[in-house]
């Protein structure tokens, strides 16, 4: 169980090229993290749409590998 | 998705204006994801049902699925998806949550400040 931080930003990356990403391991257990994520694709999109923009980013791993990651999604 | 299990949820949220699928119970959090939206909601003293997914396997399962989403904890206003916790903590404290509550008519306390 649990992510590396950075599969985690290489994963972002993949899905949103252009994105800003800041992540930071909450627990230290490669299982809690907050991440702060600016994308142009964010645009015009709700809170809800950024959010499962990002979980599909991650593949289905939201939730199975990872238990937690904490989002703060915006435009840029 | 099975049909069963989407009636089952589909029921819950007919049944209960407020619903919250949550780890654990509001008096016994299990996540601290799931503590926070609970505790925004007793701030705001809403009346609301927490469905503890940890007692229902096919509900934890088919909650992430029924909405495409996949963390608990999810929050339900009238059958509409409002976000898990981190949407619900940014709404509350911008006062959108407040904004929506009000428009589809649930009551609530705002704390006097």
């Amino acid at each position: 169980m649990g992510l590396k931080l950075e599969e985690i930003k290489s994963l972002i990356k993949e899905a949103l090229p252009d994105a800003e990403i800041s992540i930071q391991d909450l627990a230290g257990d490669d299982n809690h993290y907050s991440a702060t994520i600016k994308s142009k694709i964010f645009y015009g999109k709700s809170k809800i749409e950024q959010h499962k923009l990002v979980y599909k980013a991650l593949k289905g791993k939201m939730g199975n590998d990872l238990h937690a990651l904490a989002l703060n999604t915006m435009e840029r | 998705m099975d049909e069963n299990l989407k009636k089952k949820i589909n029921d819950e949220l007919e049944k209960n204006e407020v619903c919250l699928f949550m780890k654990g119970t509001p008096e016994t959090p299990q996540c601290g994801f799931s503590l926070a939206v609970s505790n925004v909601l007793k701030h705001l003293k809403v009346n609301f049902k927490g469905i503890n997914v940890l007692e229902d396997a096919d509900i934890r399962e088919g909650i992430k699925e029924f909405n495409d989403w996949p963390t608990i904890p999810q929050l339900y206003i009238k059958g509409e998806f409002i976000g898990g916790c981190d949407i619900v903590k940014e709404m509350f404290e911008k006062g959108d949550l407040q904004k929506k509550l009000q428009e589809k008519q649930i009551s609530f306390q705002e704390k006097a400040t």
